[in-house]
């Protein structure tokens, strides 16, 4: 799938053609398509609505004073998230000075969240067990999937989940899954290895289908 | 052929969803999954997980019914409309003020 099949717009050799001669009419409509997803992403890397706004802002700005360095290298929305990114994580480091929490995994940047290799997952039965590493009790089973409008609760516990994320896993679910990018482009715009993308994804992914399954339990039990 | 364990597919699960095991592998593991129905669930949860982050994509939508439910703080939807103005602005001036543009 990719992110480079947004909705309707122009290939991209006439988007960049357009922004350099100043189609105004054509930047509206990138500014229109595009500015929803860079605010969610952009808010993977930052605590205030605020702060993701000027982010944004910020990354438009650079378009289009970079537009007429723009080599092909890579499709234009990979590009513009890149520099989304770039101008994040230092956003990012400046506003950590005051909010500790943002900084806390800068440290360990292969072993974000990932579970001590000492601590035995509960899940499972011990090496001492029946049968070592089997589910002592499987997954409990969730409703069916909701209709085509997602439930405002679904939708703010979601958002809850991805708010307790380790901020770099945070922002590879968010664009993996939330805005659509495949591995390759996530690769690309977050200077990462494919190996490292998967693990911080993976770990993201399992922390909130964990949430999830707290809340369809909860949700699923007699009143 | 490998017989993996429980906890060793609920590990390899993104990477399987990726497609990005080793051909050996992800046979062995497709054929876990097919005797398994607690990984087979795992997996299909975490499939599931990703569909609904994907959901959050689309438009928040309001009741119908004029309900004055607000919108959520959390997913900042669209840019304000001062932004987006003084956006426009900027893209004039620099674009159309560039003297290596043509006229
Ligand atoms: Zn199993």
């Amino acid at each position: 799938m990719g992110i480079i099949a947004a909705g309707g717009l122009p290939p991209d050799d006439v988007v960049v053609a357009g922004l350099r001669s100043g189609d105004e009419e054509l930047f509206a409509r990138l500014l229109d398509e595009w500015s929803p997803g860079m605010l969610r992403v952009a808010g993977s890397y930052l605590s205030t609505r605020a702060s993701a706004e000027e982010v944004v802002q910020e990354t438009w700005l650079a378009v289009i004073a970079g537009i007429d360095g723009f080599e092909g290298r890579s499709s234009v929305k990979t590009w513009i998230y890149r520099i989304l990114a770039n101008t994040a994580k230092k956003r990012q480091a400046r506003e950590s000075r005051t909010i500790p929490w943002s900084s806390a995994f800068d440290g360990a940047p292969e072993h974000d969240g990932a579970p001590a290799a000492d601590r035995p997952d509960r899940r499972f039965h011990g090496a001492g067990g029946p049968s070592p590493g089997a589910w002592r009790e499987p997954p409990a089973r969730w409703p069916t999937p909701e209709g085509e409008a997602l439930a405002a609760e679904t939708r703010d516990r979601l958002a809850a989940a991805l708010a307790e994320l380790p901020p770099r896993q945070r922002t590879v679910i968010t664009l993996r899954d939330v805005e659509g990018c495949t591995s390759e482009e996530v690769c690309e715009i977050l200077a990462i290895s494919a190996a490292n993308q998967r693990v911080l994804l993976h770990r993201a992914r399992a922390s909130v289908r964990g949430r999830l399954s707290d809340y369809f339990q909860v949700a699923a039990r007699p009143s | 052929m490998k017989r993996f364990r429980c906890e060793e597919v609920v590990e390899l699960a993104t990477a399987y969803m990726d497609d990005a095991l080793e051909e050996s592998a992800r046979g062995d593991l497709t054929a876990h999954l097919a005797g398994c129905g607690g990984c087979e669930r795992y997996v299909g949860q975490l499939r599931a997980t990703a569909g609904l982050l994907g959901r959050l994509r689309n438009p928040q939508r309001h009741a119908a019914n004029g309900s004055a439910e607000a919108p959520p703080e959390a997913l900042p939807e669209e840019l304000p409309a001062e932004a987006r103005e003084r956006l426009l602005a900027a893209f004039r001036e620099r674009r159309t003020a560039d003297p290596r543009s043509p006229l």
